[in-house]
Formats: C-alpha cells, structure tokens, sequence
C-alpha cells in the first residue's frame, strides 16, 4: 500500500531555517543541512526547501546549499523559491535535488509548467499554490484566490481552476498551502485541501497549520492528502518524527515505518 | 568501477551520491568503451519512455547495452531505466523498447480518484524470489516511487519483487540472468535503497 507521506519543510533565509507566521516574524531555527540530514535519520519521508526571500528579492537560489543537502540524505526532496526560468530547474536538478516548485513564476508564465515538464518530465515539477480565502465568488467561484510572492499580491486567479489548469499543463503534484492556516499550528485547512485532492489527477500536498499528530490523520482522512508538510511542530522540538509516525500508526494511518 | 549510463534521461546526480555514501567509485558516462569494461552498469532514467529510447539512438547506445547485457555484466535497471528494457511501452503513443525483457508497459488506469497518477511515494515490496539483491532487506520493506507507468513482463518466473497500486500488482523488481531492475527508487529510498546498492555491487550472477 502506498503510505502518507510525511515532510518536513525548510524555510531558508539566508542561509538559515526560520519559522514566521504569515511569512511574518520569522525566527531563526538551525542550519539548512544539519537539520536536513537529521529529519532524514528521524524517517521523514521527503523534504522541502524553500528561498523564501528569493522570490521577493528577484535572485536565484542557493545551489551551494542544494548540493549539500544532496550530499546529506538519500531521500528525494524537492527546491522552491528564486526560480525564474528553466536554466534555475535545470541547476537546481543537476544538483541532487529531485523536484523543482513553481509558484509565483509559474502563475505570471503558465508555459514554463509544460517546458519544465517537456525537458524534465512531470514528475520533477511541482506546483505550490497559496491560496486565501474569499468572498469574492464572482471573480473566484472555488471561494479561493491565488497569492503569490509570500502572500504579499494578490492575483484574482481561482484556485481551483489554477489547480487543474496546471495539471493540463503538466504538474506532477501539487502543494496547497493555505494562506489563513500557516504557521498558526492549530490545524490544515481540510475544505480547501480536499477540493483540491477530489479535483485533480495528481498527488496532493497539504501544507500550513500543522500543530499535533491528529491534524494529520484529519488531513489523510478528511481530505485525502498524500502527503502533509509539518514545520514549526517539528523545528521547535515540540514533537519528533518518530513520534508523529508512531502517533498516526496508532491512528490506523498508512505510514512507513522502518528505513 | 561501475558506469552510470548517462544517455541525457534526467538526473543522474543522485544515483552517484547514493554510491559515493556506500564508497563505491561510479562514474557518470556515454562512452561505449567505459561502458563496456565496465564491472558493473547502472542504467538509470526518469521522464518518458519515448525521450529515453530516442536518446539512446541518437547517442548509439542502443547496441553497446545490448552487448553489455549479453556478455554477463551486472547490470541494474531503475525507474525507466526498466522500463525501456522490456519490448514495448505504452507512453508517448507507443514505443518499441529493447526487447531484452519479454513484455511491455502499461498505464495506470485507477478506478479510485484518490489513487492518484504518477504514482508518488514510498511503497511495500514484496520478494517472490530469494535473491541476493535483497540480502538484509527484510520483505515488505518501503521503496520510493515515481511513476505513471508499471511493467507487465510476460515470464512469471523472471519477477523478483511485486507491489500493489490503483488496483493491479504490478512487477516492480525483476531479475533475468545478469540482469536486475527496479521500477522503484533505491538511490533515493533511504537505507534499504543504499543497502540494495551494495547489495547489487557484491552480487555475482
């Protein structure tokens, strides 16, 4: 049976994991590859890294940092943030990473989802989305916008419509962090998370608000995820990911157990 | 030395890593002569069955893996890199492969819309077979997956490893004289993925 997929994200500003609200009052959690190499000891099942300065301040990633973390796990893990054209996928993969995401570049160009997937293959392409809830049904029927640029523009792009529109165009999986949920660990956003999942043909990620084991099970179970992003729970040593994984076991979730 | 087949079918980056942890030399090639004196091949490959075997034509690789096969290297297959090895794939409209395992590759066509395609995580593998490519790996263990394609070979008897998604049981590991192959990831499948690294390095068929 295929298992849930537990992982980790890495918020990188410069050079350093950090944890924020919102993207706001990010405090400063260890170092980008020691805590990598040791989430991969604990079990975690992938990793993400994002540059979340990158994207704002318009300058590429830091491929330095990619190869040390290839060098450090033997788990795929994939690379967001700063990537403006397929020259970035390109470097970013060349350096051991196994997916690149796309987020703001990939709402202002569509295209660079089907050339990234044409030279790649889908399966090295994710999409991340933050979307916010909305009133405005008009402009936004699924009752989400897309953000972008660390939630800072708003676009008037629905988000359901986005989501499958990317999966026309070749995503192999999607990351839907919820805007409202992030950083607030008292929960995934389960509605929004489980349209996604119902609607598109690809892998679902849910990322933001992840607090305890059980908003975990609610997201499997609720909202048909394949996969969560835990980050603050785990960084700050709240909970461990041996005790995760045991706790969702207990739960009757489908998890991987040995490695 | 082991010759990693670099035929431009995605990345090979990981598949090195994973043998340099182990402290296994490997090198990263398309030299038909590096290949073929080889000890050992890995023929990875990630992305589409079409790309892959266009590649190895265009690169004249196609005959040199033949050859490699036929003289008793060990050899390992991943990802599309089994794919390829068997005579026919489904992906990209069809496309005829090497043929030097009987059988083809099919899409999954799952009944349930939250078994999703590609195929995207870490999955049980269970051993039919008793090989040495599985020494110290205990049955059942979780590989890591990614694809939208499985292999379908004609022979039962050649099936090493079997794994259930989106309704079939499909061969995710097969073995054929000199030959092994995994649908699933070890270079990126944590310890056991490196234990079957090694596994296949000790191996003499």
């Amino acid at each position: 049976m295929l298992t849930r997929r537990i992982i980790p994200c890495l918020d990188i500003h410069n050079k350093v994991v950090t944890k924020g609200v919102k993207f706001q009052n990010n405090v400063e959690m260890g170092d980008p590859v020691e805590l990598a190499a040791k989430y991969y000891e604990e079990g975690c099942d992938e990793l993400v890294f994002y540059d979340i300065t990158a994207s704002a301040e318009r300058r590429p990633i830091d491929i330095e940092m990619v190869q040390e973390v290839a060098k450090a796990i033997r788990i795929p893990f994939a690379v967001g943030g700063g990537i403006s054209n397929l020259a970035d996928m390109e470097r970013i993969l060349l350096a051991g990473a196994e997916k690149v995401s796309v987020n703001s570049l990939a709402v202002r160009n569509p295209d660079i989802i089907a050339e990234g997937a044409r030279a790649f293959g889908n399966q090295c392409i994710v999409l991340g989305m933050d979307p916010l809830a909305t009133e405005d049904r008009e402009t936004c029927p699924s009752g989400y916008e897309i953000t972008v640029r660390g939630f800072r523009e708003h676009t008037g792009k629905d988000a359901l419509e986005w989501a499958k529109r990317a999966v026309d165009l070749g995503v192999g999986e999607i990351v839907v962090n919820s805007v409202d949920a992030d950083g607030t660990r008292e929960g995934f956003e389960i509605g929004l998370t489980g349209m996604i999942a119902k609607n598109v043909s690809v892998p679902v990620v849910a990322s933001g608000g992840a607090g305890c084991p059980q908003h975990l099970a609610d997201v499997f179970n609720q909202a048909h995820a394949d996969a969560a992003i835990i980050a603050g729970m785990i960084h700050t040593g709240d909970y461990t990911i041996p005790q995760i994984k045991q706790a969702l076991v207990a739960l009757g979730i489908p998890i991987r157990q040995k490695w | 030395m082991i010759a990693i087949i670099d035929y431009r079918a995605g990345n090979l980056t990981s598949v090195k890593l994973a043998f340099e942890a182990l402290e296994i030399e490997a090198t990263i090639t398309d030299s038909p002569e590096v290949i073929l004196n080889a000890d050992r091949v890995v023929f990875p490959g990630v992305g589409a069955a079409g790309a892959a075997m266009a590649n190895l034509n265009r690169l004249g690789l196609v005959d040199v893996i033949r050859k490699v096969v036929q003289r008793g290297t060990p050899f390992l297959g991943i990802c599309v890199g089994m794919q390829i090895l068997f005579d026919h794939s489904d992906e990209d409209g069809g496309v005829d492969c090497l043929g030097l395992v009987p059988g083809n590759v099919q899409l999954f066509k799952p009944t349930d819309p939250y078994d999703k395609v590609p195929q995207m995580g870490w999955n049980a593998v269970a051993q039919n077979l008793p090989h040495p490519v599985f020494a110290n790996i205990e049955a059942g263990s979780e590989f890591y997956f990614v694809h939208s394609y499985y292999p379908a070979p004609l022979e039962a008897d050649c099936v090493l490893g079997t794994t259930d998604y989106a309704d079939v049981t499909f061969s995710s590991a097969i073995v054929q004289g000199n030959l092994v192959a995994t649908q699933f990831h070890p270079e990126k499948s944590g310890h056991v993925g490196l234990q079957l690294l090694k596994n296949f390095c000790a191996w003499n068929p």
